[in-house]
């Protein structure tokens, strides 16, 4: 990787670019990964109980502290339904890589701009991935 | 309903909504949260839930395509995705405490103005500027391609821009969508930044601004996932398609058509927000 001389007002183009595409494929990788849980998940949950009836006009969070019920609300709650197979958790396992694919694109961008040297945007990622740990934080 | 029948009923919408979406630009969000709610009766609480999901799909899944056109700048939108973030977990925290009847109301609003923008329809403004100091020691500028060559262009208003950011990431938090057309308006009008820098660099957003609000709707219970399992699936499926299609299709007749049906539905859903019936 080039190391730009202090004096380029313009960013090293190149570099910026490979960044991007390589963070590009990997959400894509991404998203796939989540799309097949979720369908995988999706298709057990219908086999099981596609003539149950359903309704959702009202706000009823999932109950959390019930014997039986698999916790749906926290990151470890939602691996452990997870790896159980049962259905509600493996789409909630495969929701919650979906929101991780963002969080990974800040990550690495991070280390991607400590690779170019540049000190102010890898503290800008830093910042942003600090802020999406204090949202996922809420979730444990 | 039968879970089979809602399941199917929902992939469909949802389905549309991530195809007209993806063909007019305005995203699925907008139109799969009044879907769920008027047509199947879905409390708008597990919709926005379902539909952030959603946005952070078509944002991840479009990234590669966008990258490939060189047009984002990936410094622009990580530098302002700190104010969406930060606007987002507010947001978020808003969505838990604001009654339904409310959120119902505040979305009819911002479909409304999502409509407007939408029929107005302007190129936005192509002729680059020169930085402004801030945003050159931000380093903020950077060249896009024009007919084969590198145009550069400069950056001005940054803390204008990033307010009006902490703004879209609000809206976003509050009620799932990934309010593109907001950011939009911050890079374009107020930054001045190409409106194709500024249309990819708002996409590739989207995906950040969400998933910050994604924790906190997840503790509160907003994602059920026998809502947002077809939601997420159709909403995706629709906007992959509407991408392949955009290049070959008539979008002005189609994005006209679309406004008239996005403010019927706002209207709906304001109606039913202050007559209590959502």
């Amino acid at each position: 990787m080039n190391i730009p001389p202090m004096q380029t007002r313009m960013p090293p183009r190149m570099n910026d670019r490979r960044l991007e595409t390589i963070i590009g494929r990997l959400l894509q990788i991404g998203v796939l990964a989540s799309a097949a849980t979720v369908l995988a998940g999706g298709i057990l949950y219908l086999v099981q109980s596609h003539s149950g009836h359903v309704e959702y006009r009202n706000f009823v969070p999932l109950d959390n502290s019930a014997p039986g019920n698999p916790d749906l609300l926290t990151l470890s709650g939602v691996v452990r339904s997870a790896i159980r197979f049962d259905s509600l958790g493996l789409i909630q396992f495969g929701l919650l890589l979906l929101i991780a694919t963002p969080v990974a694109r800040v990550a690495l961008a991070a280390v991607g701009f400590a690779l170019e040297r540049d000190r102010l945007y890898t503290v800008v990622s830093l910042i942003v991935l600090v802020i999406l740990a204090f949202s996922l934080i809420h979730a444990t | 309903m039968t879970a089979l029948d809602f399941t199917g009923a929902v992939w469909i919408l949802s389905f549309l909504a991530g195809f007209l979406g993806a063909l007019t630009g305005l995203g699925g969000g907008v139109v799969v949260v009044p879907a769920l709610t008027l047509a199947l009766g879905v409390n708008i609480k597990y919709a926005i839930g379902a539909s952030l999901v959603s946005v952070i799909a078509t944002s991840s899944g479009a990234a590669a395509a966008y990258v490939r056109e060189g047009y984002s700048n990936i410094r622009i939108g990580m530098f302002l995705e700190i104010a969406t973030t930060l606007g987002a977990i507010l947001g978020a925290f808003l969505a838990g405490r604001v009654g339904t009847h409310a959120l119902a109301i505040i979305f009819g609003l911002v479909l409304i103005q999502a409509a407007i923008q939408s029929f107005m329809a302007n190129k936005g403004n192509d002729q680059p500027v020169a930085s402004d100091a801030l945003a050159n020691r931000l380093r903020l500028g950077s060249s896009y391609p024009v007919d084969g060559e590198l145009q550069e262009y400069g950056v001005r208003n940054v803390p204008a821009g990033f307010g009006f950011m902490f703004g879209a990431g609000a809206l976003s938090g509050l009620l799932g969508i990934g309010s593109g057309a907001v950011k939009v308006i911050a890079m374009d009008r107020v930054m001045r930044i190409p409106f194709k820098v500024s249309t990819t660099t708002s996409n590739f957003m989207i995906g950040v601004t969400a998933a910050a609000s994604a924790g906190i709707y997840l503790s509160r219970g907003f994602i059920d996932p026998r809502v947002a399992m077809p939601v997420m699936l159709g909403v995706l499926a629709g906007a992959l398609l509407g991408a392949k299609v955009l290049v070959h299709a008539q979008v002005r007749t189609l994005r006209a058509v679309f406004s008239i049906v996005i403010l019927a539905l706002a209207i709906e859903m304001i109606v039913n927000g202050i007559t209590g019936r959502m």
